[in-house]
């Protein structure tokens, strides 16, 4: 009972964070919300027993992204452009997403329901093998290193290639460089 | 914010602990909650604290670009490098219990080594990030506005 009311607690802070988002004129202070917004679902997903998923959402949602954000905030203008009326359209977008969304989630099993399918496959095979054979305690850590280390290894290329990217848009730099010795050289 | 003395100490008495909090969720990731994307980040948190307070000339002489671009790819040559060795001791790709005498051994290097790897490629791509969005000079890489 007391979990469900700190849920529900933290749910309309989420919702009051998210509405000021949209409200606030001030980029700095939409930025900094988002990061509140982040640290209030850490909270809730500590609340849910999700220690590990709780810890990336604080470190990478309220630290990291926080910090992205206002260094790209400080390269944009202050003047906000005028944006075009027509609203009809992203609005339709969100609404249907929205009811989609809403329908998919009556589908689910119960919260924590250990009878629902995902539950039945291997995880019980995982609970079991990962401390008695193993002995790894964090089941978390076993099944994303050992058990889905495919998975995991995909997930540290993306990160890789995300950095990858970043860096081959952002850094003009060097290549302007390079371009003013080739100049010479021709000449 | 160099000049601030409230700011300067305390990123001074904070970026060891930072780091040292982030090396012991990496290591202890077989036991309590973390593993190595969020020790990434904290390491990563660490010099970006660093560079915020102290400016990033002074952040990218402590860890420089090239390095970290480097550790980027070393970190995912690590994880894959798993793979490789337990293809050559006679198993299939990421089989870690070929890495030692018996199967729990060998998956607990194993998982220590990846956890390595996504460590130090989370790390440093945090680090590429920061450096690439607060070092960015606009589109004609000149003075900027």
């Amino acid at each position: 009972m007391t979990a469900l009311l700190v849920d529900v607690f933290l749910v309309s802070m989420m919702v009051v964070i998210a509405i000021l988002v949209l409200y606030t004129r001030r980029l700095f202070a939409a930025i900094v919300l988002t990061g509140a917004y982040s640290l209030i679902s850490a909270a809730m997903f500590v609340n849910l027993d999700a220690v590990d998923v709780a810890f990336t959402e604080a470190a990478v949602g309220a630290g990291i992204s926080t910090v992205l954000l206002l260094a790209a905030m400080a390269r944009l203008p202050a003047e906000e452009k005028k944006g075009t009326s027509l609203i009809i359209a992203p609005l339709a977008v969100c609404l249907i997403a929205g009811v989609l969304l809403i329908v998919a989630v009556m589908a689910l099993p119960p919260f924590g329901d250990p009878t629902s399918v995902v539950h039945q496959h291997v995880a019980p095979r995982y609970l079991i093998e990962s401390d008695v054979k193993l002995h790894i305690p964090n089941v978390v850590t076993t099944v994303l290193a050992s058990y889905r280390g495919f998975d995991t290894l995909g997930e540290t290329i993306v990160v890789f290639a995300a950095g990858l990217g970043v860096f081959l848009l952002l850094s003009t730099g060097r290549r302007k460089k390079n371009d003013g010795k080739g100049d010479k050289d021709e000449k | 914010m160099k000049n601030n003395p409230l700011f300067r100490v305390t990123t001074k008495v904070l970026f060891a602990p930072i780091i040292l909090y982030g090396l012991y969720v990496q290591f202890h990731g077989d036991f309590g909650p973390g593993g190595g994307f969020q020790a990434g980040v904290i390491i990563a948190a660490a010099f970006i604290l660093y560079g915020i307070v102290f400016g990033l000339s002074e952040v990218k002489s402590v860890a420089p670009p090239g390095v970290v671009q480097a550790f980027t790819a070393i970190g995912v040559l690590l994880y894959s490098g798993v793979g490789v060795v337990n293809v050559m001791l006679g198993g299939n790709f990421l089989d870690y219990n070929t890495l030692s005498y018996d199967a729990a051994h060998g998956q607990h290097y194993g998982i220590l080594l990846v956890e390595l790897g996504v460590g130090v490629t989370v790390t440093s791509v945090m680090m590429s990030l920061y450096y690439a969005f607060a070092g960015y000079k606009g589109e004609a890489g000149g003075a900027g506005n």
